[in-house]
């Protein structure tokens, strides 16, 4: 514990190219940018198959079997498959967010089917009794009632992807995996575990932003959390929803 | 008026839930389906807003044949009310019920004032407008999919046993206002139950469907009691509808016996020196309202209200042969209770009194109708 602290309370650690500021930065940039891909490609595929019960079969297999991949294996396969197309740092950088973004689709998928597919039916066939149409009964009804789970698959999803966006080092890329490659090449243990604590404090941090984000995004009919009116909104501390979802 | 025109539904599975269907909803009145489970009730009537698509035949609201329309404006004109409410959990009580309205295209502001208007008219605080249904009782969620089923005002109005999720008491209660509302907007309603006296106390007509979705009998409630055209009718409205046909029939003008009556405080002497031999007095309030009857021999100190029995019913001068009849038998003093319309006490009479005014009922209609014209 000491060696970490002596490490991270370093000043000289703290500034330039291999800061760790700008380490978190490439850390964050490498996870957003997987997990925005991952979402725009799991979430309006896991709602349309939730609405439809089209491809049920494939949700429930591909994202299982999508679980078992190896990320360090895949990100290998990657960079020699598709690095001789790419030139400069795109090489490797491409592989990477591919790699993250296979690992943040089956989650995400997941709590969007499964948040539709657990939408109270009654509530889908008085949408539809009322003279909604199909696109206004998801967009309306459906999306609304899924968005916990939804939440629950891209908060998980996040956890994996910032936790695994250390591999990006072991191709000769940033992020805060250069702390524990490099630490591990001149045998700094401060360093190592300085980095590791790092990763954990950084998933924690923006895990607790979607925790924010989805109080105000989800319904308080939802949650059971708003009791009378609007403005009553009760103070909450954010981190009793942190330990709820995993 | 909703007719049902040779309406068949079978599924892909070959089960045939409704088999050429021929009925006519009136306008302004409502009819109910029952029938045993599986009868296709269900089936009938999400056929009409098209939830459900007939196999073959044709289902006309009015002169307008459902299946040229929209289906989505279709539903929009249809007031729906299924049994588990269907409140969207997510939006609060007003947004709910504000629902078609918001479809429709009303503003904001005229769309809320409507959904007030409707939970006051089903009987809710509009306190409730911001709850969420998760802050609702049963009773209340299906107060408000009642509310919302109205909120464009629909003239027709689909109900699959709105009234089955909920305890038999508040049921009871929603009935009762479900009726007065009826009797107020006058709308076309297709109610769907598998209980018979929710289809005698709630319809103008019922329809009793077999399985297979085959109309066994249409009537009105009194006549589907009183000549059940088989046996599968007869068996499924079951017993007591002699008993329950005295429901529909009002209670002619009796004579009406006076009582001595008592009021709470009065002394046990008091009441007995009035009573004279008799055993039970009516205890009546400033009003003369009656609060129950109490036992004059046995009441000591002064009459109170922990004495007073109870169980007696009371009935109304413009109330049914029902009413007069369970009146008399539930009263510990075998005299029942008749109050006037606005609840003050009017007289009693004996079980053999309303028995008597049944038989002359029984013996003009008799007389009114030839012998083998009464099977229809
Ligand atoms: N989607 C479906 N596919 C196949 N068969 C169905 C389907 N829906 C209903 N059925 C069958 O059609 C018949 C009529 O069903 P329906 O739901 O209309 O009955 P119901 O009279 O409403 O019964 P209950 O009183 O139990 O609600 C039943 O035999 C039922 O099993
Ligand atoms: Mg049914």
């Amino acid at each position: 514990m000491n060696l970490v602290l002596t490490w991270l309370t370093d000043p000289a650690h703290w500034a330039g190219e291999d800061g760790v500021p700008h380490r978190i930065l490439e850390h964050l940039t490498y996870s957003a940018v997987a997990l925005v891909i991952a979402a725009i490609i799991a979430i309006p595929l896991g709602l349309y198959v939730g609405h439809t019960g089209r491809g049920k079969f494939l949700v429930v297999n591909v994202a299982g079997a999508a679980r078992a991949i190896p990320s360090l294996g895949l990100l290998f396969i990657m960079v020699l498959l598709l690095g001789p197309r790419l030139s400069g740092d795109a090489a490797f950088v491409v592989p990477c967010l591919v790699v993250l973004a296979v690992l943040a689709v089956p989650p995400i998928l997941a709590g969007a089917y499964a948040g539709v597919e657990e939408v109270d039916a009654s509530a889908r066939d008085a949408a539809k009794g009322m003279g909604m149409r199909g696109l206004q009964v998801l967009l309306e009804v459906e999306l609304p009632c899924a968005l916990p789970l939804i939440f629950s698959g891209l908060r998980s999803a996040t956890l994996q992807v910032v936790a695994t966006a250390t591999i990006a080092a072991t191709v000769g890329l940033g992020g805060l995996g250069r702390l524990l490659i490099d630490g591990l090449a001149v045998r700094d243990f401060g360093q190592m575990a300085a980095g590791a604590v790092l990763v954990a404090a950084l998933a924690l941090a923006v895990d607790l932003i979607f925790a924010l984000v989805q109080r105000y995004a989800v319904s308080a009919g939802l949650t059971g959390r708003r009791t009378a009116s609007r403005r009553s909104r009760p103070k909450a501390s954010a981190d009793s929803t942190l330990i709820t979802i995993s | 008026m909703i007719r049902f025109d040779s309406v068949s539904k079978e599924y892909p599975d070959g089960t045939v839930a409704v088999g050429g269907l021929e009925m006519t909803a009136p306008t302004g009145k409502i009819t109910v389906l029952v029938g045993p489970s599986g009868c296709g009730k269900t089936t009938s009537l999400r056929m009409i807003n098209r939830m459900i698509e007939p196999t073959s035949g044709r289902i006309w609201i009015d002169d307008r044949d459902t299946t040229t329309m929209d289906a989505a404006e279709l539903r929009r004109g249809i007031g729906y009310v299924i049994q588990q409410a269907g409140l969207f959990p997510h939006r609060t009580v007003a947004a709910n019920i504000a629902t078609v309205p918001m479809l429709l295209g009303w503003d904001r502001k005229k769309a809320r004032a409507r959904a007030l208007e409707l939970l006051e008219r089903v009987g809710l605080p509009t306190s409730f407008a911001d709850r969420y249904p998760s802050q609702l009782s049963g009773g209340q969620q299906q107060r408000v999919g009642v509310a919302r089923a109205l909120a464009a005002d629909p003239p027709v109005m689909l109900m699959d046993e709105p009234f089955s999720a909920v305890d038999p008491v508040v049921r009871d209660q929603l009935q009762d206002e479900f009726l007065r509302l009826q009797g107020d907007l006058g709308k076309t309603i297709v109610f769907v139950t598998h209980d018979i006296d929710e289809a005698i106390k709630l319809g103008d007509q019922v329809a009793v469907l077999r399985v297979g979705g085959k109309l066994a009998q249409i009537a009105e409630p009194a006549r589907l009691l009183g000549h059940p055209v088989d046996d599968f009718v007869a068996d499924f409205v079951g017993r007591d509808r002699g008993y329950r046909g005295l429901g529909f029939q009002r209670a002619p003008k009796l004579p009406l016996a006076a009582e001595t009556t008592a009021r709470l405080g009065d002394s046990a002497e008091q009441v007995r020196a009035a009573a004279g031999t008799e055993p039970w007095t009516l205890v009546v309030d400033e009003g003369r309202r009656p609060l129950g009857w109490v036992n004059t021999e046995q009441v000591a100190g002064t009459v109170s209200s922990e004495v007073l029995h109870r169980g007696g019913t009371v009935a109304s001068t413009n109330g049914t042969l029902r009413n007069l009849l369970d009146a008399a038998l539930s009263s510990p003093a075998r005299r029942g209770v008749v109050v006037d319309e606005d609840g003050t006490f009017a007289g009693t009479v004996l079980a053999h009194q309303v028995l008597d005014a049944i038989e002359s009922e029984r013996a003009a209609a008799a007389a009114a109708q030839p012998a083998g014209s009464a099977a229809r």
